[in-house]
């Protein structure tokens, strides 16, 4: 079993929990997850980045959004109880080096697995820029630590409840014009942000990475369910990612995996939701009329 | 032509011509028709007369070619000769001297080509298909051991050597690991297996389905090395959780055996494998055996809904999927293999049962590509006829293509059962760990990989093998191990 020992909700949708786990306390490195199982005969197995880690506590940090049936037992444990599976730290570590200037993306719950990932950046000597992107004010999770860590923190809001209004991929436009220009940008967040972010900085040449969250069940290479085409090439999330270039990846097939097991009818509710992302098509449709 | 009764009244009197005559036993199934819409055994096992009378047919030969087809080389004349005469336990004895796990090998082990392939009884009646049917019965003899244990008999409690203080790690808790930890525990090792998944068994619980293998005896065969003192780590990723090296570094490990099984599914390299609706039959398998996806009511993991199956392969594990898929209430499932059935190298009985159960095989026949249905998911396959010519260096007949022969059929799902590549995760993170170019753990004839005090064995070094390959592989590890430790 593997105590909680912290517990609390950041948003109507989104806790994070403090987790006893001693040797992924200390092995897991930023960009790293966890896949967690709630019930051992029926549960499910999923994915969960790894926000922070206290090697002298043994804990890790994990933050979520309840978005199924899994997500919503877990939220449900209380602080003192178990979780009987954790396995971890997977995938591989980002690559941690002095690049100059960097640009973390994070979007929504994206942020949490940005957190470590920034942290180790600016450790590296990097300037860090941050921004955080949220739907609304209230879905808007750990500004204060990324503060603590940005040189610049940006922080939008699709309806403007928040900071700027704005999506992520204008202040990242922005930061491309400037000179010098990004030497790397770092975008986690809901596939369709991602998606956008590699087609708002393609047009500048600046390196993007993107960490990929797939459905999957082992986590260590085995299923092959996590699989994603990235420059024409298959490539398992679990163990050759779970970050990728961007610009190479293949973000509709990814999309429509991460679609596979929802009902005709929850499509076509995610097809309305894709038209959300209609609206950033408009918005990369009007970059590259404004002459990129 | 003797009675039943009259065979059993005094078998040891039996001559040769009298054994040759008795009629190979039939395995009892399920009707075809019941069981592929439920998850119970196939097989249901011999009556006790059943195995006497099989176990009569053994001619006792001389030779007993069969121990040599054994991958752990199980005495089977002997415990045949205590099968035929109702001793079942001292036959089931007989059987642990050398195999760990007889009720899981009685099952899953291709017969046909191991021990049953040599029979002198089989040869001398001129198919190997009459060959004493030595995995019935140990499946039998195995089975009435598990009812005894059940009844509450007791077992003699396996002797385990003095306590050396010496610790052994063992990683991954599939078969030969499960081989590994037993064996080297009776030199008086102390033993702690590590195990990615949250259950113990690695392939016996994920891979193979229920209906061939149920999961109570994986249960009852961990139980056992448990009484025995092992001691399991589930949840544990070695080369992530922990470094291998650290295990003997900084852990107080003296020996490592690695047993982490075939990883990363090989798929086709064909456009359209990334469609939603194509499985790695990894994937398809784990979902509905280890996650049990088959109970819709109580399983939080989803299932695709899928209606006309195709599975692509001809192995044991293309045989589970498709039978899986059936079970799982596919209206049509269809085994596209490029070869025929004389090259398959599934199980014989499977392919036999797969057949019964109304599993439709497309021979000589292979997927191009696999096309869409315009929103992402699977519509169907493009298949290629094949004519077989020259055999190649495996010696079957090498498949050919025919040029202009591809047809469109409509599938809404693929399930792709073409093997394993290794998985890399290990040699990625552990330095000085030699590999092949296909990341197999390069080990020498005692298993011992280039990494000082660290074996390995099974799939991760065969490649996807078998249940009893893999058990071969670790009793070898294992008489090493425990030579290196007492040394």
């Amino acid at each position: 079993m593997f105590t909680i020992t912290g517990k609390r909700q950041l948003s109507a949708e989104v806790y994070r929990i403090e987790v006893e786990a001693p040797l992924i306390a200390r092995q897991r490195q930023a960009g790293q997850f966890v896949i967690v199982q709630t019930d051992i005969e029926w549960g499910e197995r999923i994915p969960l980045t790894i926000a922070d880690a206290d090697p002298a506590a043994g804990t890790i940090s994990l933050i979520f959004q309840t978005v199924g049936a899994s997500t919503h037992r877990l939220a449900d444990l209380a602080v003192g109880s178990g979780i009987p599976a954790v396995l971890g730290p997977l995938g591989n570590p980002t690559h941690i080096d002095k690049f100059g200037k960097v640009v973390c993306v994070g979007g929504g719950i994206g942020v949490a697995p940005m957190h470590p990932i920034a942290q180790a950046l600016k450790r590296a000597g990097n300037h860090v820029t941050i921004i955080i992107g949220a739907r609304n004010r209230e879905l808007i999770i750990m500004e204060e630590e990324m503060g603590t860590i940005a040189d610049d923190l940006i922080v939008v809001t699709d309806d403007g409840s928040y900071g700027r209004k704005a999506l992520v991929t204008e202040p990242l436009k922005e930061l491309c014009q400037m000179d010098p220009k990004p030497d790397l940008v770092v975008a986690i967040g809901p596939p369709i942000m991602m998606k956008f972010c590699a087609e708002t900085t393609r047009p500048f040449g600046v390196h993007t990475l993107a960490s990929l969250n797939t459905i999957m069940i082992d986590g260590t290479g085995m299923c092959g369910g996590c699989r994603v085409e990235v420059a024409g090439a298959t490539k398992f999330v679990c163990v050759d990612g779970p970050e990728f270039d961007a610009h190479l990846v293949d973000w509709n097939s990814m999309m429509s995996r991460l679609r596979a097991y929802k009902s005709a009818e929850d499509s076509a509710h995610a097809a309305v939701h894709a038209e959300g992302g209609c609206r950033l098509d408009q918005v990369v449709a009007d970059l590259k009329k404004g002459g990129l | 032509m003797l009675s039943n009764a009259e065979i059993l009244r005094d078998p040891s009197s039996l001559g040769p011509r009298e054994r040759m005559a008795i009629a190979v036993q039939d395995m009892p199934c399920q009707e075809p028709a019941i069981r592929a819409t439920n998850m119970e055994e196939v097989a249901l096992g011999y009556s006790e007369e059943q195995a006497r009378l099989e176990a009569a047919r053994c001619l006792q030969c001389k030779t007993a070619p069969c121990i040599a087809g054994c991958p752990v080389g199980i005495d089977i004349p002997g415990f045949l000769a205590e099968t035929v005469v109702g001793r079942y336990a001292e036959a089931a004895a007989i059987i642990r001297l050398t195999n760990l796990l007889p009720a899981i090998c009685g099952r899953v082990c291709p017969q046909e080509v191991q021990c049953q392939a040599p029979c002198t009884l089989g040869k001398a009646l001129k198919s190997v298909d009459k060959a004493v049917q030595i995995g019935r019965l140990e499946r039998f003899v195995a089975d009435r051991e598990r009812e005894a244990i059940a009844g509450g008999a007791v077992v003699a409690a396996v002797s385990l050597a003095p306590a050396t203080g010496k610790r052994v790690a063992v990683v991954g808790s599939g078969p030969a690991g499960l081989t590994v930890a037993a064996d080297v525990r009776r030199a008086g090792h102390e033993v702690v297996i590590f195990e990615a998944f949250q259950k113990v068994g690695g392939v016996m619980v994920y891979g193979i389905p229920e209906f061939r293998l149920p999961k109570a005896i994986v249960r009852e065969e961990a139980a056992k090395l448990e009484a025995m003192g092992v001691r399991f780590e589930l949840n544990t990723l070695v080369g992530r959780t922990r470094p291998l090296q650290a295990l003997l570094d900084e852990e107080g490990f003296d020996a490592v055996f690695v047993g982490v099984g075939a990883g990363l599914p090989k798929f086709m390299n064909i456009p359209g494998e990334i469609l939603v609706g194509v499985f790695s039959a990894n994937e398809y398998l784990t979902r509905a055996n280890l996650m049990k996806a088959w109970d819709r009511q109580k399983a939080a993991t989803p299932l695709y809904p899928s209606q006309r199956v195709a599975v692509l392969g001809g192995g044991n594990v293309a045989m589970d999927a498709a039978r899986m898929a059936l079970r799982l209430g596919a209206a049509e499932v269809h085994v596209l293999y490029r070869r025929t059935r004389a090259e398959m190298p599934a199980r014989a009985e499977e392919v036999g049962h797969a057949m019964e159960e109304g599993i439709q095989f497309q021979f000589l026949t292979n997927p191009v590509e696999i096309y869409g249905n315009g929103e992402g998911r699977v519509a169907g396959v493009v298949a290629q006829a094949y004519q077989l010519g020259e055999p190649d260096e495996s010696g079957r007949r090498r498949p050919v293509a025919i040029p202009g022969s591809e047809r469109k059929q409509d599938f809404d799902t693929v399930i792709v059962a073409l093997g394993n590549e290794s998985n890399p995760l290990l040699a990625k993170t552990t330095p000085g760990l030699k590999v092949d170019k296909w990341s197999h753990i390069l080990v020498d004839g005692e298993q011992r990989t280039s990494m000082d005090r660290i074996w390995a064995g099974g799939d991760i070094v065969l490649g996807a093998a078998t249940v009893i390959l893999a058990m071969g592989e670790g009793r070898r590890a294992a008489v090493s191990i425990n030579r290196f430790l007492a040394g």
